[in-house]
């Protein structure tokens, strides 16, 4: 069958596609929220893995409750960048200024 | 080379080619879509680990409510696309500096790690992983179920809270002062001269 190892590489992979997504994308609000849904993936990806591999549920349930938490943060996400853009008129990270931080 | 080896580097060539699509392309649209064959062929790949039930509920939560939710919001918002690319390909240095690190690092501790024994398999016939997950869910972890359930209830009423707004030309009726209205309110007797 598959080795573990296969999977861990994939994530890693996968992991690293989205940092490098996070770095380009600096100014897209949409992006950058889609590069974090593509990083919990990876992590999700690493826990099956090792519940298969260690045959144990644990890994499983945990992919459970990171999807549970994941869709109320991408829901709460959109729900803030719609706000953002009714005020701003614009989702670009560099005019999200006003607390000049 | 077994079957099961073929799918799972066939799947892992388009989950990697389609997250690359989804941070590259120029359209947000197109990334959301690129997005959704990601969550997919991830869902192709945890049928390969015998995780169906997570596998399905990818597919039902992620493709068909959170992907749907993000297409909602790309298309709603009137975005300039030209403003948000300036300076993208300018990040690319640092960008693959930082990623190629990352996935060295990673890739190396996972091959120097040590292993667990060999693969267990496919589970016995009969074996149901909804089952089993219901049986572990709704006992050893039923405090943090409940949890989460409170977790999505947040996140709706915040959500609601957060984008709704009243307009003010809008016209609706307030049940409570349309009852606590007194004659005296609405109808003024003026002492007058009459011809």
């Amino acid at each position: 069958m598959i080795p573990l190892n296969h999977f861990l590489i994939l994530g890693a992979l996968l992991f690293a596609i989205s940092v490098v997504g996070i770095f380009m994308n600096r100014k897209n609000l949409i992006v950058l929220l889609m590069a974090i849904e593509l990083m919990l993936l990876a992590v999700n990806m690493n826990f099956i893995a090792f519940a298969h591999h260690l045959n144990d549920l644990s890994g499983q349930v945990f992919v459970f409750f990171i999807l549970t938490v994941a869709a109320a943060e991408s829901a709460i996400g959109l729900a803030i960048l719609v706000a953002l853009f009714r005020n701003l008129r614009s989702i670009n990270v560099d005019d999200l200024a006003s607390l000049k931080g | 080379m077994s079957f099961a080896l073929v799918l799972f580097y066939l799947f892992g060539a388009i989950l990697l080619a389609s997250a690359l699509a989804v941070v590259l392309v120029r359209n947000p649209v197109h990334a959301a879509l690129f997005l959704v064959l990601a969550f997919v062929t991830a869902s192709a790949l945890w049928l390969l680990l015998y995780a169906e039930f997570l596998a399905i509920t990818l597919v039902l939560v992620y493709v068909g409510a959170v992907m749907v939710l993000f297409l909602f919001v790309v298309m709603m918002l009137d975005i300039n696309i030209d403003r948000l690319r300036e300076g993208f390909w300018g990040n690319l240095p640092l960008a693959l500096g930082v990623g190629i690190l990352m996935a060295a690092e990673m890739v190396l501790l996972v091959l120097r790690g040590s292993q667990p024994g060999a693969d267990p398999g496919a589970p016995p016939a009969g074996f149901s992983n909804t089952k089993a997950l219901g049986a572990v869910l709704y006992t050893d972890y039923v405090f943090a179920f409940e949890l989460a359930a409170i977790v999505l209830l947040v996140a709706i009423v915040a959500a609601i809270a957060i984008t709704l707004r009243t307009r003010k030309e809008t016209k609706y009726q307030d049940p409570s002062a349309q009852l606590s209205v007194k004659a005296s309110d609405r109808l003024k007797i003026i002492k007058g001269v009459s011809e």
